[in-house]
C-alpha cells in the first residue's frame, strides 16, 4: 500500500481534450502568435525546438521554454493539428477537470500563468478522503488543521486559456495551428542530422529537437526506437458536472472503490462538484444514457449506499483496532447533473522503454498514460515539463547544441525514475481494488487503514505524489 | 594476451618511465634552447590518427566529451568568480560574451564549441593539421559559431609571440600530461594571457593510483582509450604544476579533484586529486 499516496484523484481525460484546440480568446494576440517563422539559409523553416502536440502539456512545455532566460535565444514553434478555437469562459462548468498537485502549481508559478488561473476559478481541496464500499477502511488526507490546500481541482479548458495566453506574450515562441503531420524523419544516434518534420501540405520543417507531446498515439513515438506497453483495462470513465444539495464548505475530494470500479466526486464551487466514475463498458455507456433523475440517483447509491461489509475483514480490523468508521464522513448528496454534461471515455495504460532518442524527446501522455483513479496523469506530464526544461537549460548553459550530449538522458533517467513506481503503484492499486476475494480485501482494508494511522507515512505519501 | 600480462608489460614499462622521469625539468635548468618545442611528434602523430572518431560519441572519446559537464562550468564559473565575466550575465544566453579565450592543444574542438557558444571568442591552437581540418568541418554543423570560433594550426610557442597578452583565459584540457618540457608550455601559456587572466588546466596525476586507472584500466582492461595515449612518466603532481605556475606569475586559485564513472559515463567534482583534477590560476597584474 505503499502508494496509495498517489491518490489524488483524476485528471479527467487529458487526451481527449488534445481535441479540443483553444486559442487565447484576445485577437491581438492570437494572429502574432499563429505564424511567426524563421527561415533558415536552407530555405525550408528551421527552429531550434518543435514541440508537436498544443494540448496542456504541449502549451506548458512552449511556455517553460520560452520563459527561460538562458533559453531566450531560441526560436520555438508548436504544432497543433487543431485550428485555433476561441475559448469563452462561461458561468457553467466544464465536465473536464483536472486534480492539481502543489508541484504542478509551482510549474504554473514560475512560467506565470497561476495567477490567471487563480483569478478565474479553481477550487482548492483540503482534505481526501478515500474508502472502501467492502470494508470499513479509509484513509484521509489533509493538511493538520485544513490550513493548506493538498490539491486543486481546475478545468482543463481554464488551464489552456492561461496557458495559450501566456504563450503569446512570449517573443521567441510560435504557435502553428491546423498544422496537420505528414511524417517525422529523425535522425540516427551519433549522426550529425537533425530532426525533419514534414506537414501534410509538404512543406518541410527541421529542428535540433523535437518534443513529441502528441498524446497517447504519439507519432513521433511511433518513429522512435521503444518498445509501447498497453494495458486495457477495460473500463471507461465517466464524467458530470454535478449540483450538490447541502451547499456548506465543499473543500473535500471524496474517491470510494466500489466492486466495480472508482467514484471520484471532485469540488468546484460551494454548490458544484465534478464527477469521475471509472466502471465496465456496459455499466459507463448505460449510465450516460440514463434519464438525468436516475442517473443522480446511481450516483448517490454509488456514494452512500451501504455494501454488505465483509465480516472476516471486519472483525479483523476490529481485532487490530483499526475500525475508523468514526472517522468516516459522508459525502454531500447529489441534487441534480447539469445538462448535457455527461461524456465517458475509454481507459487505458500506456508505458514506453524510451523517453529519448538523439534530438527527440517524449513528454505528458506520449511518454506514459496512468488509470485517472490516483488523479497522476496531468501531474506526471507537467514534471515532464519542468525536468525537462531545466535539463535543456543546464545542457545550452553548459555550451552544448540543443538535442546533443547527455541532458535528454538524464531527464529520461530521472523522470523514469519518477514515473514508473507511480504507474506501477496505480496499476496495482487498481487491480487490489477490483476483487471482492477474502484475503485481498482483507489485505487492502488492513493495509490502508495502517497508512491511516500513521501521520508520518501519510506525510511521506503526500511527498511523493507532489514530486 | 591474457590481463595479468598486459599488467606485467605495462609495468616494466612504467618502471622503466620512472627512471627518467626527472629528465624534463632538468632541461629546463639549463635554460630554453632555441630548439626547445612544448610538442613531441610521436604524441601528435599519435592523437591525429585518432581523428576520424573524435566527435564519435560512442568512441573511446566519450569521457572527454561529458567532461565537459565539469570543464565548461569551471572556465564559465570561474570567469564570473574573477569578475572577468559581467555577473550580469548569469543566467543568460551567452554568459561569455566579449570575453577572448585561447584552448591550447583544442584537438577536434570538443571543448572550444562549447566555449564558443557561451559566447566567448574561442581561438583553438593544435599542433596536428589533421585534428584542427576536423575542428573546423565540425564546427560548419553549428551555423550559431560562425564568426566566434577560429582554428589555427600552429604551436604554443608561435602563438605567444603573435598574440602575446591577448587573451582573458587560457584552457589547456588534458594536454599538459603530454607534454615533455612543460616549464616552457606554461611560460608560453601565461604569455598568452592578459594581466588578471586565468589560465585553466586540467590533467592527470601522477600517482599509483591514476596509472592503474589512466593507463592500465583506461587503456588496457577497459580501453576506454587506445594503448599508447599516455606516458604515465610525463604526468603531473598538482604540487609541481602549482609551483611552476607560480614560477610565471599565476597564482592558484581553484584547485579540484575529478571523479569519472564509466559505467554511467558521468563525471563529479572531488576532494580527491589522485587521478583527474583540475586547476584555475590567476596571472598577476
Amino acid at each position: 500500500m505503499a502508494h496509495v499516496s498517489s491518490l489524488l484523484f483524476s485528471p479527467v481525460a487529458n487526451n481527449i481534450s488534445k481535441k479540443l484546440i483553444l486559442s487565447n480568446a484576445a485577437p491581438a494576440i492570437s494572429s502574432n502568435l499563429i505564424q511567426r517563422c524563421y527561415l533558415s539559409s536552407a530555405g525550408s523553416h528551421n527552429y531550434d525546438i518543435i514541440i508537436a502536440g498544443g494540448g496542456l502539456v504541449g502549451t506548458a512545455m512552449a511556455c517553460a521554454l520560452g520563459c527561460s532566460k538562458i533559453l531566450s535565444e531560441k526560436k520555438i514553434l508548436l504544432l497543433e493539428g487543431a485550428p485555433p478555437k476561441p475559448i469563452t469562459l462561461k458561468d457553467t462548468y466544464s465536465n473536464r477537470v483536472s486534480a492539481i498537485n502543489n508541484s504542478s502549481v509551482g510549474l504554473f508559478q514560475d512560467i506565470q500563468v497561476w495567477d490567471d488561473i487563480k483569478g478565474h476559478r479553481v477550487q482548492e481541496v483540503r482534505k481526501m478522503q478515500i474508502w472502501d464500499a467492502s470494508s470499513p477502511s479509509l484513509i484521509t488526507f489533509s493538511d493538520e488543521d485544513l490550513s493548506k490546500p493538498v490539491a486543486y481541482i481546475i478545468e482543463n479548458d481554464l488551464m489552456q486559456w492561461a496557458l495559450t495566453k501566456r504563450l503569446g506574450d512570449i517573443p521567441n515562441s510560435s504557435v502553428r495551428y491546423s498544422s496537420k503531420i505528414k511524417d517525422y524523419v529523425l535522425p540516427k544516434s551519433s549522426s550529425s542530422d537533425v530532426p525533419l518534420v514534414i506537414l501534410e501540405n509538404d512543406e518541410k520543417l527541421t529542428c535540433n529537437l523535437l518534443i513529441g507531446a502528441d498524446g497517447v498515439n504519439s507519432k513521433v513515438r511511433s518513429k522512435m526506437v521503444t518498445s509501447v506497453q498497453r494495458t486495457d483495462y477495460n473500463q471507461m470513465g465517466v464524467v458530470a458536472t454535478l449540483s450538490i444539495s447541502d451547499s456548506t464548505n465543499n473543500i473535500v475530494a471524496w474517491q470510494r472503490f466500489l466492486p466495480d470500479g472508482v467514484i471520484a466526486l471532485l469540488p468546484l464551487s460551494e454548490s458544484t462538484s465534478s464527477l469521475v466514475w471509472s466502471t465496465s463498458v456496459e455499466k459507463a455507456k448505460s449510465l450516460v444514457n440514463l434519464p438525468e433523475e436516475s442517473f443522480v440517483d446511481a450516483v448517490n447509491d454509488a456514494l452512500l449506499k451501504e455494501y454488505p461489509s465483509n465480516p472476516f475483514v471486519e472483525s479483523l480490523l476490529k481485532n487490530l483496532n483499526l475500525a475508523a468508521s468514526v472517522d468516516c464522513q459522508i459525502p454531500p448528496s447529489i441534487k441534480d447533473v447539469q445538462p448535457n454534461s455527461r461524456a465517458a471515455f475509454p481507459l487505458g495504460s500506456t508505458s514506453v522503454s524510451r523517453y529519448v532518442n538523439s534530438c527527440v524527446a517524449l513528454i505528458g501522455d506520449a511518454a506514459h498514460r496512468v488509470h485517472p483513479l490516483a488523479g497522476q496523469g496531468v501531474n506526471i506530464g507537467f514534471g515532464d515539463v519542468d525536468c525537462l526544461a531545466h535539463q535543456l537549460e543546464n545542457a545550452v548553459y553548459q555550451g552544448y547544441q540543443l538535442g546533443r550530449g547527455h541532458h535528454l538522458k538524464i531527464y529520461q533517467s530521472e523522470r523514469l525514475k519518477n514515473t514508473l513506481p507511480k504507474m506501477k503503484a496505480i496499476h496495482y492499486l487498481h487491480s487490489l481494488y477490483q476483487s471482492s476475494f477474502t484475503p485481498i480485501v482483507a489485505l487492502r482494508s488492513v493495509g490502508l487503514s495502517l497508512v491511516h494511522s500513521m501521520p508520518f507515512v501519510k506525510k511521506e505519501l503526500i511527498k511523493r505524489a507532489n514530486l | 594476451m591474457s590481463v595479468s600480462t598486459i599488467v606485467s608489460s605495462v609495468a616494466k614499462s612504467r618502471s622503466a618511465f620512472l627512471c627518467q622521469s626527472v629528465r624534463p625539468f632538468t632541461t629546463v635548468q639549463n635554460g630554453h634552447k632555441s630548439s626547445q618545442t612544448s610538442v613531441d611528434p610521436s604524441t601528435v602523430s599519435h592523437h591525429s590518427k585518432l581523428a576520424e572518431n573524435w566527435w564519435d560519441d560512442s568512441g573511446f572519446l566519450k569521457a572527454l566529451q561529458s567532461m565537459n559537464s565539469l570543464r565548461v562550468p569551471l572556465v564559465r564559473d570561474g570567469l564570473f568568480q574573477t569578475g572577468a565575466a559581467c555577473s550580469d550575465r548569469k543566467n543568460t544566453p551567452r554568459p561569455l560574451e566579449g570575453l577572448n579565450i585561447v584552448d591550447v592543444g583544442c584537438g577536434g574542438g570538443l571543448l572550444s564549441e562549447p566555449l564558443a557558444r557561451l559566447g566567448a571568442s574561442v581561438t583553438g591552437i593544435d599542433a596536428s593539421a589533421e585534428l584542427i581540418e576536423i575542428a573546423q568541418q565540425h564546427a560548419q554543423l553549428d551555423p550559431s559559431l560562425q564568426n566566434r570560433l577560429t582554428y589555427i594550426h600552429t604551436l604554443a610557442e608561435t602563438h605567444a609571440c603573435e598574440a602575446e597578452a591577448k587573451y582573458d583565459a587560457v584552457v589547456s584540457s588534458e594536454v599538459i600530461e603530454h607534454v615533455k618540457d612543460k616549464h616552457f608550455f606554461i611560460e608560453q601559456c601565461t604569455k598568452l594571457l592578459k594581466p588578471r587572466g586565468s589560465l585553466f588546466i586540467t590533467t592527470l596525476n601522477r600517482t599509483t593510483l591514476s596509472w592503474l586507472g589512466g593507463v592500465v584500466m583506461a587503456e588496457y582492461v577497459a580501453r576506454l582509450v587506445p594503448q599508447g595515449t599516455h606516458q604515465w612518466e610525463l604526468f603531473i603532481q598538482p604540487s609541481e604544476l602549482q609551483i611552476m605556475l607560480e614560477k610565471y606569475g599565476c597564482f592558484t586559485k581553484l584547485l579540484h579533484g575529478m571523479c569519472y564513472n564509466p559505467l554511467t559515463d558521468e563525471w563529479h567534482w572531488s576532494q580527491n586529486v589522485s587521478i583527474n583534477y583540475a586547476i584555475h590560476a590567476v596571472k598577476t597584474d
